[in-house]
């Protein structure tokens, strides 16, 4: 049986339903909350959907990101380092539900700082500040009652991470209570490193489609326009984060002091890949 | 306190000790948990692989080590008859061989050729290294670069035995940042990779496992107190870092009403000086998750993981093992805490009492034989878990007593 969307009438499921009926993907981009600093990161945040962004992954900085690689370890200890907190977190997500109404925002993290917060309450907090979504690297299906089914009944969707090491017998495990769309891991391995092949891709797409009517964005290796645009063409949507992040942190300087223009320099880029998400399959 | 019918019959299939344990691990990981876990079960249900632990044991590691009536130290102290077991004395001259025994048996098992690990002594770097070379494996050890500045010689001696000692960078360099290296390695490279874990904590079955293959200490005890007391020992103590000699030491006893139970964890500068200072998971922190598993962590109001402090770096790491947060929540196995300057003088105490450097981890435990055996009577049985030497402290210990080498 195949897995649907247990919250269907949701933004996500209202954007993939759009970028379904304009016939092409979507472009998912994940910046660190509070990176460099809460102020910067909140220009970074409103200025995406003008850019091109679909939806957004936006990271709640741990200390202690297992999954993650070199970029998304070093944005999370400039956010930290600049007081960042979930609640701040979420005060960032009210600040851009103000400008914008459609765009899904998925807050994307680890969950010690959700535990630490009160699962119940952060999940009444992150609804009411507009939050459509999560992902929380270290909760697999075995946990699910931790967050997962407490999120679902909250009206926040749970996306799950599959990877190359899911295999068959695990993949309805892991399908049962996701919700919004199923995010593939494409490599075996940590953010921002190796990119896998196309062919692997293709491959993995058409397998998770089996098991699932759920959109399915394809992320982890993606780091220029082309190789979004290779992913765009058989996945639902694209995800690029370490690349993003990257870029900010390109403009910083020695003191970590923000050179002018690096918002722009940034939105810019996420205007590249948008565009080569959106011609991908013209 | 709960009284439970019994003690040693957790975890649960899913990795849980009351609240505590769980596999809180990535996706990628997952599969392979699952497969260590069945592995490792159907293992223990071979005779040819416990045959080969023991052999291992007996022939390499030199055990049974000996449970030793420590008689000067008695009298000084006037009271508890004192007895320590005698881990020092292994090969790699700590308990942490083991379990590394253990491990690597399963990994053969499971066809893995490659091995890594974290360590902060290096005490649990040396002898995965050594497990390694005495088996022809690959290995590489994820070592915090704080931790290799000032464990230089286990650093050398991982080295010797042809192990690759990666300097971790991150965070602020040290045993946990050294666990989430070892973490991303183990994502990256699932097929081939088998993580040798050096304490009871992380993702189901890890706890469990290594529990077991150290409860050969807590089941040597037993044996060699009926042997010579004729009677079952009144109080165990043992320090506790993430807790592998303390729960290897406790678990064959959490049955027996009458055998107290102390662990002594790292109390630093003080744990009333916040937790920055010292690394007491359960005495000054509270339960979150990390690195696979619910358990006390020191942690900001966040629940961002904070960097505790101790002289003895086998100490400092700022979580514990979850069947020790259960014990504690249960009620059945008493933390305590020492903190460096009382670790610093139990041993030169034991230097000079029993002829027996310690490592200041064991130093840890030793304090609260010397706070508790004075007040006790001279029948009551008292075993220290003496979990390693002190070689490979004496620079550390030279430097916070003045003294130039």
């Amino acid at each position: 049986m195949k897995s649907v969307d247990v919250l269907a009438d949701g933004r996500i499921a209202r954007r993939f339903e759009a970028l379904k009926a304009e016939g092409r993907a979507g472009l998912v981009t994940f910046i660190t909350a509070g990176d460099p600093d809460p102020a910067v990161s909140q220009a970074v945040l409103n200025g995406l959907p003008a850019a091109g962004a679909d939806l957004i992954e936006l990271g709640m900085p741990f200390t202690d990101p297992m999954a993650d690689g070199p970029a998304i370890q070093a944005s999370s200890l400039r956010a930290l380092k600049a007081g960042m907190t979930v609640r701040r977190t979420l005060e960032m997500v009210r600040g851009f539900r103000e400008l914008d109404a459609d765009t899904p925002i998925i807050l994307m993290g680890y969950f010690n700082p959700i535990h630490a917060y009160g699962a119940e309450s952060f999940l009444t907090d992150a609804r009411e500040a507009g939050v459509d979504g999560l992902i929380v690297v270290d909760l697999p299906p075995e946990e699910d009652e931790e967050l997962c089914i407490p999120a679902l009944k909250a009206g926040v969707s749970f996306v799950r991470l599959t990877t190359p090491t899911t295999d068959e017998a695990r993949m309805p495990a892991v399908m049962r209570n996701t919700s919004g769309f199923v995010y593939y891991v494409s490599i075996a391995g940590i953010t921002g490193t190796a990119s896998a092949s196309n062919t692997a891709i293709d491959q993995a797409v058409a397998r998770l489609k089996r098991h699932t009517d759920l959109p399915v964005a394809v992320g982890f290796g993606i780091k220029t326009p082309d190789q979004a645009a290779e992913v765009a063409r058989v996945a639902d949507a694209a995800v690029v984060g370490s690349a993003i992040v990257t870029r900010l942190a390109g403009g910083l300087d020695a003191s970590g002091t923000l050179k002018p223009g690096t918002v722009e320099d940034v939105l810019g880029f996420v205007g590249e890949l948008a565009a080569g998400v959106r011609t991908a399959r013209g | 306190m709960t009284k439970l019918n019994t003690y040693r019959s957790g975890p649960d299939e899913r990795g849980h000790f009351g609240i505590f344990g769980g596999r809180f691990v990535a996706e990628t990981l997952m599969p392979l948990i699952l497969e260590v876990e069945k592995a490792y079960r159907e293992a223990r249900a071979d005779p040819a692989f416990e045959g080969e632990m023991r052999q291992q044991l007996k022939q390499y590691v030199g055990r049974p080590n000996p449970l030793y009536y420590a008689e000067r130290l008695t009298e000084q102290l006037g009271g508890a008859k004192i007895y320590f077991k005698r881990e020092e004395l292994n090969h790699t001259g700590a308990h942490k061989i083991n379990n590394c025994i253990g491990q690597i048996l399963l990994a053969r098992r499971m066809g893995k050729t490659r091995i890594i690990a974290e360590t902060g002594a290096g005490q649990h770097g040396v002898a995965t290294a050594t497990v390694c070379a005495l088996y022809d494996m690959p290995c590489v050890i994820y070592m915090g670069e704080t931790d290799i500045a000032r464990q230089q010689p286990n650093v050398f001696r991982m080295k010797l035995l042809g192990a690759e000692v990666r300097a971790v960078t991150s965070g602020s360099g040290t045993l946990k940042d050294a666990m989430n290296e070892a973490l991303r390695d183990w994502v990256t490279n699932v097929a081939d990779t088998f993580y040798i874990i050096g304490t009871a904590a992380g993702p189901h079955p890890y706890p469990a496992m290594v529990r077991d293959f150290q409860s050969v200490i807590g089941d040597e005890v037993r044996s060699q107190m009926q042997e010579l007391e004729g009677r079952l020992p009144d109080s165990l103590v043992a320090c506790v870092g993430g807790g592998s000699n303390a729960i290897g030491l406790f678990h064959p006893f959490l049955d027996d009403p009458s055998v107290q139970m102390v662990g002594v964890e790292a109390a630093g500068r003080g744990i009333e000086k916040g937790p920055l200072d010292h690394a007491a998971s359960i005495n000054g922190g509270r339960p979150g998750v990390l690195h696979g598993n619910r358990t006390y962590l020191l942690q900001d109001e966040d629940g961002q993981i904070l960097e505790g402090h101790s002289i003895s770096a086998g100490l400092d790491y700022p979580g514990i093992g979850p069947e020790h947060s259960w014990l504690h929540d249960v009620g059945r196995v008493e933390y305590a805490y020492a903190t460096d300057q009382e670790a610093l003088d139990a041993f030169q105490l034991c230097a000079r009492a029993e002829g027996i450097i310690p490592a200041l981890e064991s130093a840890h435990g030793l304090a609260e034989v010397i706070k508790r055996a004075p007040k006790l009577p001279k029948d009551h049985l008292m075993v220290l878990c003496l979990s390693g030497r002190g070689d490979k402290d004496i620079f550390s210990v030279a430097k916070h007593l003045g003294v130039e080498l």
